[in-house]
């Protein structure tokens, strides 16, 4: 309430460790940065030499670009299909009353609060027995599980904070159903709808779990690709898989930031209802 | 005729109409994908290839080295989601209001969460190893005598879930906290209170639902710890969490029987841990705070 | 006697003023009505004195003790939100009881200080319940409670009564003058509600753009506003910029826009001077001799009806009838030249 310039103990011990916490994470994203790019790097504080030949090395060895393209059109085919299924649904739990409402809630609930490797391995199975898994149908499938009741509980909020009345007022003016949605809901939602296909989109890139468990030889997203050349090391330099780690991190960043045009920081996290009646 | 207009006009009534028609795909898709994946898997750890119906959860409990994974994986979990909290609250209880900066500060939280555990472990294996920086500070700063060993042990995944976890947490309570009115502090303070009266008496009881809230998602964030598990951790020892156990069962000892019941397991009690949680929660005001949120 | 000073306080958000240099003198057991419309800077005098701005410049003395230095909970001030900021999680019994507990009193104190203000109020059968389970007029007597539970030296009370319906105001409105009146409370009252000041306050102080512009009773306010705006303010609805053609003594003669009106001058002024002619609605009659107007519109308002006509040279008046004229009726309107204030423009 009162502003200070001389601030206080408490403040002190907070801003620490604000800046303890942010050295750490500096120093976790730059070691990874400063070793993609170093030739030898041991015993010593920067590495002895730089060069790029890494980035090369994963482009070619690691058919970098193809791993790219499978995971842009798995996340794109996710997105779309999560917000086509998701936002109507939404809808109709944003503006109806009805019997088991609060039950069906809870099952759109259920997915976001198990660990993915719960349902992730019984998926699998499944997906293996009816021949998805192992391709991109299978990736796509199993991260619409998460997506969907994702863009269920951020666009429920975002439905019910637009007047229903505006709605009504349209079918006085004579507007039939499907004009409301067009004309009216449409244009209205756009914001929602873009808030959260890019936090779908945010998600589904970083997805490790059921990617991994889905995933074939030639449907891994950048980041199972990375587990995969990690857990490999000895093979590799580890300097590669740095700069493997780097391309993803730039990837998530570019993503970061036009996200952060659309959504606030706190959005990106989760945006749970409280209560539901 | 009548009797079938009356009949939906009842339905109607109680919200039943075509528009439900609406939520149909989204029940299908997680009734096909969730639902029956989970009670499938449900009944395959019911039919183990012996041991009679309850065999694959026999197996699990009665081998120490499969059982342990329950409390290894509590053991990091509740810590991790505790700190994340306990810390974030003073953090964003100074930062509620508005400040310079600010929104640069939120920005900069939200990397680690995007950066995804994969790379995290990466990192911290440069950064936190033998050789990294942080043991080479510490060296040159004469604190220790020998390099910390952070990486490949409990708190190499321990830092990871605090990594991950502390902006997921911060982020969150510093949302719940603009949503608390401030000028019930206002009104706090013109009856008297100083800061503290007015933080433990007013603000701390109408964010503790938040707390809750904040505790569950942040233990169900590090509790489904994997890849970070295998990276930076000791997978064969002190970090084997049953999402490891699960995986080896499935990909490896190829038991999907043995797998699903870890699953169930493994959900049954994040589950318990979350209810109590919430029932917890229930305990407190959980009511509008009178903020925008 | 003078009990708390305000001098020359001035509060600037950015660099721009949005109270500039406030100085008051408030005597013990006064009701003090801050005026003004919104953006004046009333509720910033509030929150100064309250507490919860700190001050650009100036002080707030009580008796030789310097008060603006002190945080809000060492200055002894209870204070009404206009939101009410009751405690969503205490009880009605508990939100009233907080202060006496942060004075850390004995708890058969605090329990008796609390019963008899929840009496005060009357909301016996509602100790219990929670603020979200009461009504607006409900959760507004808590607040009062809240806050004079303390028996505090000086009461502050930010717009109380604008989330309420048109009744239930006026019954709060008798309410809170009982309560002032019963427990002899120290009262600064802001409010854009020029009736509520008038009917409630000792001395009202009027504000526009954060500068004081008058300081008075209601009666002073209501029949000699100091300048136009306040004229304005206090429902004077006829302002007719105008030109004054002679000076006497007693009145000056004032024309234009196509009428001429005698009026009382407040300040001086001089032949071909710029001015505007201030008179309220009920102080225009219809008359013999006076000045011709068209009637336009007529509202029935209970004991009266209010009319608005048009000279012919378009200038709009509002005016009282007893008798109900039809639109498009030629009547002639006149006014006491005492009832007439003239403002240099």
């Amino acid at each position: 309430m009162r502003r200070r310039l001389v601030a206080s103990p408490g403040a002190w011990v907070v801003w620490g460790a604000v800046t303890f916490f942010f050295v750490m994470l500096a120093g976790v994203i730059f070691s990874v940065l400063v070793s993609s790019f170093g030739r030898r790097w041991f015993d010593t504080w920067l590495p002895e030499s730089w060069t790029g030949q890494w980035y090369g090395q994963a482009w070619r060895e690691f058919t970098l670009p193809a791993v790219l393209v499978v995971t842009i059109e798995v996340s794109m085919l996710v997105v779309l299909i999560s917000v086509l299924v998701g936002v109507p649904a939404s809808y109709v739990l944003a503006r109806k009353k009805f019997p088991g409402r609060r039950l069906l809630y809870l099952l759109f609930l259920l997915p976001i609060l198990m660990p993915p490797i719960t349902y992730g391995i019984p998926l699998a199975t499944v997906l293996y027995k009816y021949g998805f898994a192992g391709n991109m149908s299978g990736v796509v499938l199993a991260n619409l599980v998460p997506s969907i009741p994702f863009v269920i509980l951020t666009m429920t909020p975002f439905i019910e904070q637009v007047d229903p009345a505006i709605e009504r007022a349209a079918r006085m003016c004579g507007a039939r159903t499907w004009q409301v949605f067009a004309r009216i809901l449409a244009p209205l939602l756009v914001p929602g709808i873009l808030a959260a296909s890019i936090l779908v989109l945010v998600r589904t890139v970083g997805m490790f779990e059921l990617t991994f468990l889905t995933a074939g030889p030639d449907s891994q997203t950048l980041v199972v690709a990375l587990y995969y050349t990690m857990s490999a090391a000895g093979i590799r330099a580890q300097q590669s898989v740095d700069a493997m780690a780097v391309i993803y991190t730039s990837m998530m960043l570019v993503l970061l930031v036009v996200a952060l045009r659309f959504v606030n920081p706190t959005q990106l996290v989760a945006r749970v209802k409280e209560d539901v009646d | 005729m009548t009797e079938k207009t009356a009949l939906r006009h009842r339905l109607a009534e109680r919200g039943v109409d075509r528009q439900l028609l609406l939520l149909l795909p989204a029940l299908l898709a997680v009734l096909i994908l969730f639902v029956y994946p989970f009670a499938y898997g449900m009944g395959l750890s019911f039919q183990p290839d012996e041991g009679g119906v309850l065999g694959a959860y026999k197996n699990f409990f009665e081998d120490a080295y499969q059982r342990d994974t329950i409390w290894t994986t509590l053991q990091l979990a509740l810590p991790a989601a505790f700190l994340n909290v306990a810390a974030s609250v003073p953090i964003a209880y100074r930062m509620r209001g508005r400040f310079r900066g600010k929104r640069l500060l939120t920005t900069v939280l939200v990397v680690p969460i995007t950066l995804g555990t994969v790379l995290t472990a990466e990192g911290l294996l440069n950064f936190l190893g033998p050789t990294g920086w942080f043991n080479r500070a510490l060296l040159n700063a004469g604190l220790v005598d020998a390099p910390l060993r952070l990486t490949n042990n409990y708190w190499g995944v321990f830092l990871s879930l605090v990594i991950t976890g502390f902006p997921f947490a911060f982020l969150l309570i510093l949302s719940y906290l603009s949503g608390i009115d401030p000028t019930l502090e206002r009104a706090a303070a013109t009856l008297g209170a100083g800061w503290w009266p007015r933080f433990h008496r007013i603000t701390l009881p109408l964010l503790a639902p938040g707390l809750a809230t904040t505790f569950c998602l942040t233990f169900v964030l590090a509790f489904s710890v994997f890849p970070s598990a295998i990276l930076v951790g000791d997978p064969a020892g002190s970090t084997r969490v049953i999402s490891i156990a699960a995986y080896h069962a499935a990909y490896e000892a190829y038991d999907y029987s043995l797998a699903s019941a870890i699953a169930v397991v493994m959900g049954v009690v994040e589950l318990a841990v979350v209810a109590a949680v919430l029932g917890v929660r229930s305990l407190f005001y959980t009511g509008s705070t009178g903020g925008k949120g | 006697m003078t009990w708390l000073r305000i001098k020359s306080v001035t509060r600037r958000f950015g660099g721009k003023e949005a109270l500039s240099g406030l100085t008051l003198d408030i005597e013990q057991g006064e009701f003090i009505a801050l005026l003004g419309p919104s953006g004046c800077g009333k509720s910033t005098a509030l929150n100064c004195l309250a507490g919860l701005l700190p001050l650009s410049e100036g002080s707030i003395w009580q008796d030789d003790q310097r008060l603006d230095t002190l945080p809000p909970e060492r200055r002894g001030f209870g204070m009404v939100f206009q939101s009410y900021a009751l405690f969503p999680h205490l009880s009605v019994r508990r939100n009233i009881a907080f202060g006496l507990q942060m004075r850390r009193l004995p708890r058969a104190e605090v329990r008796r200080r609390t019963d008899e203000a929840i009496k005060l109020v009357r909301l016996e059968e509602h100790a219990t319940k929670l603020p979200g389970q009461l009504s607006g007029g409900q959760q507004q007597r808590v607040a009062i409670a809240r806050a004079v539970v303390l028996e505090p030296s000086l009461v502050l009370m930010d717009e109380p009564l604008s989330n309420l319906d048109a009744k239930l105001r006026l019954e709060m409105r008798t309410e809170i003058r009982r309560l002032h009146q019963s427990l002899g409370l120290t009262t600064v009252y802001v409010t854009h509600d020029q009736e509520e000041a008038l009917s409630m306050a000792d001395r009202l102080v009027v504000l526009r753009d954060g500068r004081v512009q008058q300081i008075g009773t209601p009666e002073e306010l209501h029949t000699r506003p100091a300048n136009r705006h306040v004229a304005d303010f206090m429902g004077y609805r006829n302002l007719l910029p105008m030109k004054v053609t002679a000076v006497t003594p007693a009145v000056v003669t004032v024309e234009g826009a196509g009428l001429a009106l005698q009026g009382t001058a407040v300040g001086t002024l001089a032949a071909g001077d710029e001015v505007v002619a201030a008179v309220r609605p009920e102080d225009l009659q219809v008359g013999e001799g006076g000045v011709p107007v068209t009637v336009e519109v007529v509202e029935y308002q209970g004991r009266e009806l209010a009319v608005e006509a048009r000279t012919s040279q378009g200038t709009m008046l509002h005016l009282r009838a007893a008798e109900r004229p039809a639109p498009g009726d030629r009547i002639s309107v006149v006014a006491d030249p005492a009832r007439v204030l003239v403002f240099p423009a």
